[in-house]
């Protein structure tokens, strides 16, 4: 197995008494699109930034391309793009502007004709910032990430606030960035946009990784437990099962024995979106 | 690439995003001439008992190119630098190969190139308009006053930009130090006619000396120009602090949100 893009054992940062990230370890192989899942104030900017070099870590190892994300140089910087959560272009510079500026950075940039049409930009290359709509400035910002061809790219919520059809815009993009061969770390509080766009998620909740797989390994639902619930006189009664048959024919078993009335008896099974919340709000109390 | 490159490749795209813009067009350029015109429609037919008296304008040509050089650097360094913390450019530029002075140098470049333009701007419609003589002889003297100046208070609006919280607090905060310090320093009022109390506290603060060194070498005196060293070290002297608070706590990061 070739050498991991990003590697984090026991991360941990606080901000004197409150602790953002409480013990991460993760893995991102090369050509991966990995998804960190999870709500707002679960530690993934946190953690992101910490990866781009922003941030100290408190306590942990962290390795990117190799190398401290504090003590790495203008040659680590080459590989690696970046989209913060809040940027905004210069809006008095037009999108190839904004992308001549940015490739002046580095040594080796991508054509800039080429990443405008990679970011689907191609009618807005002589548009000002400022009169792009909000996710043509985010593509922008993308492409002003790619310009410098880097093997690692951060997506810090690349589709927060968009609407319906700009999500699925900026989709095709990242989506397109695969075939590309980059590796990409991307946050999202958006179960359907990790499912959608990585290879690998992990859930964050309350600074701590709650569950980590592929999306399909995280909607394997046969492994997690099916709830079987009903009323008992006032009661409610709610019983989680992972061998939901067994369970569920003794207890009609008993009912019938006992000549019991199992009102708005319910079997359910776990979607992802029900997973996903319940891992998450239980750790962030 | 050499740095020097990429200091000029940063400048050639802040120069642009200058001249794109209306209100650092507006109040770095249009402004001064415009006050330039008001003063000397105003008290254009008066003499100033200033050096043995002089015409109104020959002073506010000076006074004017004062708060000209003031206005494309520290003002405007203060609103651009300002703008895009907030807007996390220089956050993201931070994240690039690119070391993080260049994209300082561009804009201090940017200033420097834009308070030259207003010198020879205002000079020229001194000579073309109010017949206020270009002192070709004192150029030595008038550059060097020019880059001491335009140098130090970049660094001041540079160092400012770390108390202003928002893009909305930008332009009030840095007026509200400024336009003071003009009304007191004789840039607006002539200063014969400020008593000596409010001239003696305005000779602390960078803009009145800054004023006396360019007033000097443009216009001179009997014996020619003659600068006086104690003004252009005490503009020097606000610079470096201004350098120094800079490097301490000029911030990368937005601090709204």
């Amino acid at each position: 197995m070739p050498d991991a893009v990003i590697s984090i054992r026991g991360l941990r940062k606080s901000y004197g008494q409150v602790e953002a990230v409480r013990g991460v370890d993760l893995e991102v192989q090369p050509g991966e699109v990995f998804a960190l899942l999870g709500p707002n104030g679960a530690g993934k900017t946190t953690t992101v930034e910490i990866l781009e070099g922003y941030r100290e870590a408190s306590a942990g190892q962290v390795a990117v391309l190799g190398e401290d994300p504090r003590r790495a140089g203008r040659a680590w910087r080459e590989r690696i793009g970046i989209v913060l959560q809040g940027s905004r272009p210069d809006p008095y510079l037009t999108v190839r502007e904004s992308l001549a500026l940015y490739a002046g950075y580095y040594s080796k940039p991508r054509p800039i004709e080429e990443t405008i049409a990679l970011v689907g930009l191609e009618g807005k290359a002589d548009e000002r910032a400022s009169r792009l709509s909000g996710g043509q400035q985010r593509r922008l910002d993308v492409g002003m990430a790619l310009i410098g061809d880097p093997e690692l790219l951060f997506l810090d919520e690349p589709t927060t606030g968009f609407d319906p059809s700009a999500r699925r815009q900026a989709w095709e993009t990242i989506a397109g960035l695969r075939d590309l061969g980059k590796t990409v770390l991307l946050t999202t509080h958006y179960m359907d946009e990790a499912q959608r766009l990585a290879d690998r998620v992990a859930i964050l909740a309350a600074g701590r990784i709650v569950a980590a797989g592929t999306p399909a390994d995280l909607g394997d639902r046969e492994n997690l437990p099916t709830t079987i619930s009903y009323r008992l006189g006032d009661e409610e009664v709610s019983v989680q099962t992972r061998t939901p048959v067994e369970t569920l024919h003794e207890l009609t078993g008993r009912a019938v024995e006992q000549g019991l009335q199992l009102d708005g008896l319910e079997v359910t099974r776990p979607n992802l979106e029900e997973i996903y919340l319940s891992l998450t709000s239980e750790r962030s109390e | 690439m050499s740095a020097l490159v990429l200091v000029g490749h940063q400048f050639r795209y802040d120069q642009k995003a200058f001249w794109r813009n209306p209100a650092s067009v507006f109040f770095t350029v249009a402004f001064p001439v415009v006050l330039l015109l008001i003063f000397a429609t105003i008290f254009g037919d008066q003499t100033i008992d200033v050096r043995g008296g002089i015409e109104t304008t020959a002073y506010y040509v000076p006074a004017i190119i004062t708060l000209a050089v003031i206005s494309a650097t520290m003002q405007s360094l203060t609103m651009s630098l300002t703008i895009a913390r907030e807007d996390g450019r220089l956050k993201r530029g931070r994240g690039t190969p690119m070391p993080p002075w260049v994209f300082i140098a561009g804009r201090v470049g940017n200033s420097i190139v834009l308070a030259m333009m207003m010198l020879a701007l205002i000079a020229a419609i001194g000579r073309l308009l109010y017949d206020v003589p270009i002192p070709w002889s004192a150029l030595p003297e008038i550059v060097l006053v020019l880059v001491v100046g335009a140098a130090s208070f970049c660094c001041l609006g540079i160092a400012l930009t770390a108390v202003i919280p928002s893009q909305d607090a930008a332009a009030p905060i840095v007026n509200a130090l400024l336009l003071p310090l003009y009304f007191l320093s004789g840039v607006f009022i002539p200063d014969n006619e400020l008593p000596s109390g409010v001239v003696d506290f305005a000779n602390h603060f960078p803009v009145r000396p800054f004023f006396q060194s360019f007033f000097d070498a443009y216009i001179p005196g009997a014996g020619g120009a003659s600068l006086d060293w104690g003004h252009l070290a005490v503009v020097a002297i606000w610079g470096v602090a201004g350098l120094l608070l800079a490097i301490r706590f000029f911030r990368w990061s937005p601090r709204g949100g």
